[in-house]
This record gives C-alpha cells, sequence and structure tokens, in this order.
C-alpha cells in the first residue's frame, strides 16, 4: 500500500504537525530510523547537544521562555538515564516537555539487551505521564496524547519509550487534530460561589497579603494578576520561581518571600490577616517552620491541581482552575462592589510595611576592594536595561539574580527552583536564545554549578548562540559554605572549589571570548564591552568576595519573622 | 487521629497503570494495608481496591494524588458512605488426625466456609467475609495449626443503587 509510513516518519511528520521547531537530542543506536528521517527534513531544526543533561535543560528553558512544550530526542539505556534529571527538574517547576527516548527493540524488552534500561520505570515518579509505544498503530495517537497531557493543566515532563522496531514498522498515518482521555480532565474554571467567598474576604482584610508563585507565570496569568493587584493597592509578593509576573519594580512589589526573601516581604506574610496564594504551593523554603506560619491569616489558595491545595497548609477558601480565568472572575466580582484601591499613604499596613522596608535588608558594603557579587548583579540590570532573559544555575548566585535583577516581566527569570539542579544555567539558555535569538540572554552562573555543563559550550558555537555567561566565581560551593559557616562551626568540609580550570582559555578552547574580573573597578566596564558583542558568546570569570553570604535568611525550623538579616542590618530590626 | 479508609478505583487497564499506584504510595511514604485489582465488565477498565490509614489530611492527599494520576478515571472513598466489604481466605491446615479434621469440619460451619481441597494431611478451607471475620478464624484456626494462608485483600462497593462507573 502507497500510504503506508514508517514509525520514524510518523515521529517526523506528528513533530511538524504538533509545530515543533526545535528538537533537542543526541542520536544512538535505537534512534537511528529516527535520526534517518530528520535528516531528510528540515521543517524540525535539530540541536546537537554535547549530554543528554543538556538537551533536557535546553528543551526546558525554551519552554519556560515561550510558554511552548521543549521537545528532546535521545536514545536508550544512558541516553534516557543521563535525562532523567533535567525530566525531574522540569517536573518540580511544571515546565511542559515531550521526550522521546529510544528503546530496544519490543522483542528484546526484559532480555538485558544492549543499552536497555527501563525508561518508563525509571522516569514515572518524575513524569506528570509517560508511554511505551508497542505497536506503530498507536504511535501518533501517543504522540498527541504526549503533548495535549505535557502542556495542559499542571504542566510537566511527558516521556515517550519507542521501541526500535517501532520506527521501522509501516502503518498509516492520521495525525488527530484533537484528543479525548476519559481519565484526564483538568478543572480550569473557578467555581463561582467560592470565588465570591474569596472576595467578600479579600474585601474584609484589614492587613492583606497577596503571594504569588510559578503557577502565575506558567499559566500565562501575569497580566490579570497585575489587573488585580492594582485593583485592590495590596500588598504583592512572588516567590523565586513567579518573579516578574508581578512587576518587580513596582512599589506595591515587596521583593521575593522565603528563606532568601525580603525582611519586609515575609514580616508581612507573618503579620498578615487575610493571604491569597496564587499558583503557589507553599513550599518549605517559602513557609519556613509550618507551625509558625501566617498564624493570624484566613488563606485563600488559587491553584489548577487540586493536590496543591491543602497539602502542606490547611486553606479557608480553595479555588481550583486556571490561574489567569479565576483572577479574571474575582475581578469582575471586586469590581461589581464598592470597593475602594487601598492607598499606600494612608493607610496604616501600608505604614508597618514601609517601616521594614526602612531596614533595606538587601543593602551591602559597597566599599569593598573585592567584587561583591551583589554589584555584579546590579549592574548586569543597568547594562541589560532590565530586559535580559536571566537563567541561572544553583546556589548563591541564584538567590543573588533573585534578589538584585529586578524582574518586570514574566518569563525571564528562568532557574531551577523546585529541584534545584546545578547545570542547568547554560543548556537553558541555550534554549531561551534559540528560541529568541534576538534577545539579550544572560546566563548567572558560579565557578561549580558551570562545570556541571560545561560541555555545552561547544553547542553554543555550533549554533551561534550569543549567550553571556555571568560566573561568580568565589572558589566555593558557596552555599553549602555558607551553611558550613553558620551551622557547623565553619568546618568547610568539600566546599572548596579546588584546581579550577583557567576560565578565559577554556572559554576561548571552545571558540569563545573570555575575560576575567577581578577588580570592582572593572565591573560596569566589562560587562558593557561583553553585552556590546552581540554576535559572540563571551564567558565572564569574575573573581568576588569569597566570604560574601546571602542575606536575609531564615534559617532551617525558623519562622518567617525570626529572619537572619546582614550583621549591619540586625540592630535596626 | 488514624483511620483506615477503602478506596475504589477505575483505572486504565494498561501496562505500567498497577505500578503507578503502587509507585504513589511508596514515593510519598502513604501506607498500604491491602490492594487488590482485576479487569471489571469492560477490559479496557480495571477496579481497584487499597485500603490504607493516615489522619483526614493525608487520606485527603491520597484521594487528591491519586485523582491526579493520568490512568484514573474515577474514584471514591468507601467510607463516605454505607459499604459492604468482603476478602477471601484460602488456608491450608494440618489435620492427620480424625479429632483435627472433626473439629477444623465444624470450624469451616460455622464460618460459612467450605472445605475445597483434602488431603490424607491436610484440609484447604475457603472463607469469605469481613477482614475482621477472616482474623477470627485464623485465631481460631490456631498458628500452630497453619500450613499456608493466602488473603485477597479487600475488595468493596457502595450500598444501594450508588455506584462507581465510567
Amino acid at each position: 500500500m502507497s500510504n503506508q509510513l514508517r514509525g520514524a516518519e510518523i515521529f517526523v511528520k506528528a513533530l511538524a504537525d504538533e509545530g515543533v521547531e526545535f528538537l533537542f537530542g543526541y542520536p544512538g543506536g535505537a534512534v537511528l530510523h529516527l535520526y534517518d528521517e530528520i535528516f531528510k527534513q528540515d521543517t524540525i531544526k535539530h540541536v546537537l547537544v554535547r549530554h543528554e543533561q543538556g538537551a533536557t535543560h535546553a528543551a526546558d528553558g525554551y519552554a519556560r521562555a515561550t510558554g511552548k512544550p521543549g521537545v528532546v530526542l535521545v536514545t536508550s539505556g544512558p541516553g534516557a538515564t543521563n535525562a532523567v534529571t533535567g525530566i525531574a527538574t522540569a517536573h518540580m517547576d511544571s515546565i511542559p516537555m515531550v521526550v522521546f527516548t529510544g528503546q530496544v527493540s519490543t522483542a528484546l524488552i526484559g532480555n538485558d539487551a544492549f543499552q536497555e534500561v527501563d525508561s518508563v520505570g525509571i522516569t514515572r515518579p518524575c513524569v506528570k505521564h509517560n508511554f511505551l509505544v508497542q505497536r506503530v498503530e498507536d504511535l501518533a495517537i501517543i504522540i498527541k496524547k504526549a503533548f495535549y497531557v505535557a502542556s495542559s493543566g499542571r504542566p510537566g515532563p511527558v516521556v515517550v519509550d519507542i521501541p526500535k522496531d517501532v520506527t521501522a514498522a509501516l502503518t498509516a498515518y492520521e495525525y488527530p487534530e484533537t484528543v479525548e482521555m476519559r481519565s484526564y480532565k483538568p478543572t480550569t474554571q473557578g467555581h463561582a460561589g467560592q470565588i465570591k467567598r474569596a472576595a467578600d474576604l479579600l474585601l474584609s482584610a484589614k492587613k492583606p497579603m497577596i503571594y504569588s508563585g510559578g503557577g502565575a507565570i506558567i499559566g500565562d496569568a501575569s497580566r490579570e494578576l497585575t489587573e488585580f493587584c492594582r485593583l485592590l493597592g495590596y500588598p504583592v509578593t512572588n516567590t523565586l520561581m513567579g518573579l516578574g509576573a508581578y512587576p518587580g519594580s513596582d512599589p506595591q512589589f515587596v521583593g521575593m518571600l522565603g528563606m532568601h526573601g525580603t525582611y519586609e516581604a515575609n514580616m508581612a506574610m507573618h503579620h498578615c490577616d487575610v493571604l491569597i496564594a496564587i499558583g503557589a504551593r507553599f513550599d518549605d523554603r517559602v513557609t519556613g517552620d509550618l507551625e509558625k506560619f501566617c498564624p493570624e491569616a484566613k488563606i485563600i489558595h488559587i491553584d489548577i491541581d487540586p493536590a496543591s491545595i491543602a497539602k502542606n497548609v490547611s486553606v479557608d477558601v480553595p479555588i481550583v482552575g486556571a490561574v489567569s480565568n479565576v483572577l479574571k472572575d474575582l475581578i469582575d466580582v471586586i469590581r461589581a462592589t464598592d470597593h475602594k484601591v487601598v492607598e499606600r499613604h494612608s493607610d496604616d499596613w501600608w505604614r508597618q510595611i514601609d517601616k521594614w522596608r526602612e531596614i533595606k535588608c538587601l543593602d551591602y558594603d559597597k566599599s569593598s576592594a573585592l567584587i561583591k557579587p551583589q554589584s555584579v548583579i546590579e549592574s548586569l540590570h543597568r547594562v541589560t536595561k532590565g530586559d535580559a532573559y536571566v537563567t541561572s544555575d544553583v546556589g548563591q548566585h541564584q538567590m543573588w539574580a533573585a534578589q538584585y535583577y529586578t524582574f518586570d516581566q514574566p518569563r525571564r527569570w528562568i532557574n531551577s527552583g523546585g529541584l534545584g539542579t546545578m547545570g542547568f544555567g547554560l543548556p537553558s539558555a541555550m534554549g531561551v536564545q534559540l528560541a529568541f535569538p534576538g534577545a539579550t540572554v544572560a546566563c548567572v552562573t558560579g565557578e561549580a554549578s558551570f562545570q556541571m555543563c560545561i560541555q555545552e559550550l561547544s553547542t553554543c558555537l555550533q549554533y551561534r548562540l550569543p549567550i553571556k555567561i555571568i560566573s561568580l566565581n568565589n572558589r566555593y560551593l558557596g552555599m553549602v559554605r555558607q551553611w558550613q559557616e553558620f551551622f557547623y562551626e565553619s568546618r568547610y568540609s568539600h566546599s572548596y572549589s579546588d584546581a579550577l580550570p583557567d576560565f578565559v582559555k577554556l572559554a576561548e578552547s571552545y571558540g569563545h571570548i573570555g575575560m576575567r574580573i577581578d577588580s570592582p573597578a572593572d565591573v560596569d566596564t566589562a560587562l558593557d564591552e561583553a553585552f556590546a558583542m552581540t554576535d559572540r558568546l563571551v564567558m565572564m570569570d569574575f573573581i568576588t568576595d569569597q566570604t560574601e553570604n546571602v542575606y536575609p535568611m531564615i534559617a532551617a525550623g525558623k519562622g518567617q519573622h525570626e529572619m537572619h538579616l546582614a550583621p549591619n542590618d540586625r540592630e535596626l530590626a | 487521629m488514624i483511620e483506615q479508609h477503602t478506596i475504589s478505583i477505575l483505572l486504565e487497564n494498561e501496562a505500567g497503570s498497577l505500578s503507578r499506584v503502587s509507585g504513589l504510595f511508596s514515593a510519598r511514604a502513604y501506607n498500604i494495608e491491602s490492594l487488590s485489582v482485576a479487569p471489571t465488565e469492560d477490559p479496557s477498565v480495571s477496579r481497584m481496591t487499597v485500603v490504607t490509614a493516615g489522619s483526614p489530611a493525608i487520606v485527603e492527599q491520597i484521594i487528591k494524588q491519586l485523582n491526579k494520576l493520568v490512568d484514573v478515571i474515577k474514584l471514591v472513598d468507601l467510607n463516605d458512605g454505607a459499604r459492604i466489604e468482603r476478602e477471601l481466605l484460602l488456608i491450608k491446615l494440618h489435620c492427620s488426625k480424625p479429632d483435627k479434621r472433626a473439629e477444623f469440619k465444624r470450624l469451616a460451619d460455622i464460618f460459612s466456609g467450605e472445605i475445597v481441597d483434602i488431603t490424607e494431611d491436610s484440609y484447604t478451607i475457603q472463607i469469605t467475609g469481613l477482614p475482621s471475620r477472616i482474623d477470627e478464624f485464623i485465631q481460631a484456626a490456631g498458628s500452630r495449626n497453619i500450613i499456608e494462608l493466602v488473603r485477597s485483600g479487600v475488595l468493596g462497593l457502595q450500598i444501594g443503587n450508588r455506584s462507581l462507573t465510567t
């Protein structure tokens, strides 16, 4: 029959029909038929990474920046296991991603064949869902389902495991327009009665607080959130994952909350009488000790995932639905009342918050002869006019980027908040830069994190990705060192970076530009110079103050009102 | 306050569905007292009965997390209303002596059981009933007399016209 296609052809056609732009991948034995079809077409651009972890993080960065699912193709066995860290990273932060893993032929499954691993079993706990394609007839519908499940409801990664013989077998191809799954129907509209109750509670508040998280960004609800906050005039805080959903430079914004959040955000949380949580999940890094969390507050919680509600904190008004829809409804209900916008200057609650603000908890020593890492981020903000996509790795530099780069737009701050994956920064920046070739993309990293996916510098050259890498090099695993200083009497067990490479030469050997900056006086000019090179990747090695700590800090087991402030701020609080 | 709950689940009868449910319980450190699963009259649907235990907040999370599994079609907490629960026991008992044979025959009759296999040295008895009734039988049989036993785990349905269907 002439209209019969091979599985590999179906794979490529289905991705094209799904509108996939980029496929981040790495070939191997089990996926050779697929790669042969990829070779024959140019609709889908394949990006060859240097390690499968890089492929998943790149797809993840692409998804976070664009809102579209990131797509990955890796081979069986080690290809799949190398991808697991990136899959788990996306899962923890609810990022839509479809990961195709090659598998040994169906006849060999279970026989401990070469490069065989139970990919469906290994990934089950860290995916939204996964599939093993057992018959070529199921391939197209499974691909359709995978994209639907990954990008609807609370998004997440979906793995599709495809045995090699399925990619060679023949069947007729038809890509379904839509898909219906009797077992999967996410709730997107909020309950009208609950929304009315939430509005009443909000309008009765004397000390209200708006706490929004990653759900406001992933759910594309930034506009509704901003309108909602302005309609009420209430203070707003964002989680690490939620930065940029509400403009960071707006006076209503009291900064990030949580372990390294601002004093004013955490104190306002602790003292508020009504708290509305919007697409946030009361993570332990936000709440601190649950026994001491928001002791006086009635809590409203909007989330698309019912399982997120009342998981850690009991809630007075739960609302299940897409954040954007629920906020629209809530705005309508509030507009229909005779409410007045709270005026900051005449409101007791705002006066209290502004008093907490006066402590200026993010101040740091600007007269040091050493480069202060915070100053590099402030400079980065100035040079990029606050308009860059900023990806980060994990550790102190991540917190400083979150604290000092004021994000005014959603999808600009790209970091591994949930899993905390070192190595995320550079490959995720590749995904962002590919999605937006003309945009300014900065990867804030440290000398330790950066080395975890350093091989992707080669991919950056191959695809001419002019990412700017800002490495805050303190010769330590800084966050580990900080905890050891505070809680282990400064016994710095294996938290130093020894035998570091010369990062300038290293960047050059990969075909990029390297810069080493070790004086505070050179920070601005170096950044200006680097960002002026719009067609080159520049790796900037900032030699920073080794002893700098991230402040403020809520230690484990403490309440939000028990912050550890920077030494100079302590007598003020 | 730990309560025991019996949860009935309809799920897609697909490879790996069972491990999604059991994996959820182990990953989140939830308790499984018993679990039984088999296809329904519709071969594409399996029905699972899980007996779990936890505080009300944990049980609420278990139900939400189960509902979140993409393969789960529908579920009901049977504790929410009147229910009928049954368990099946197959138990093999030593009984080479005539007095033992008579004793176990009587015991099986008292529990409305049936002797389903007989050898010179043993009886295999089948009992159905509430799990507590099964416990009582096992107790009455006496641990020294037991060669081996197997329990099906609890099965349950809502009483009356209420039902769990796709």
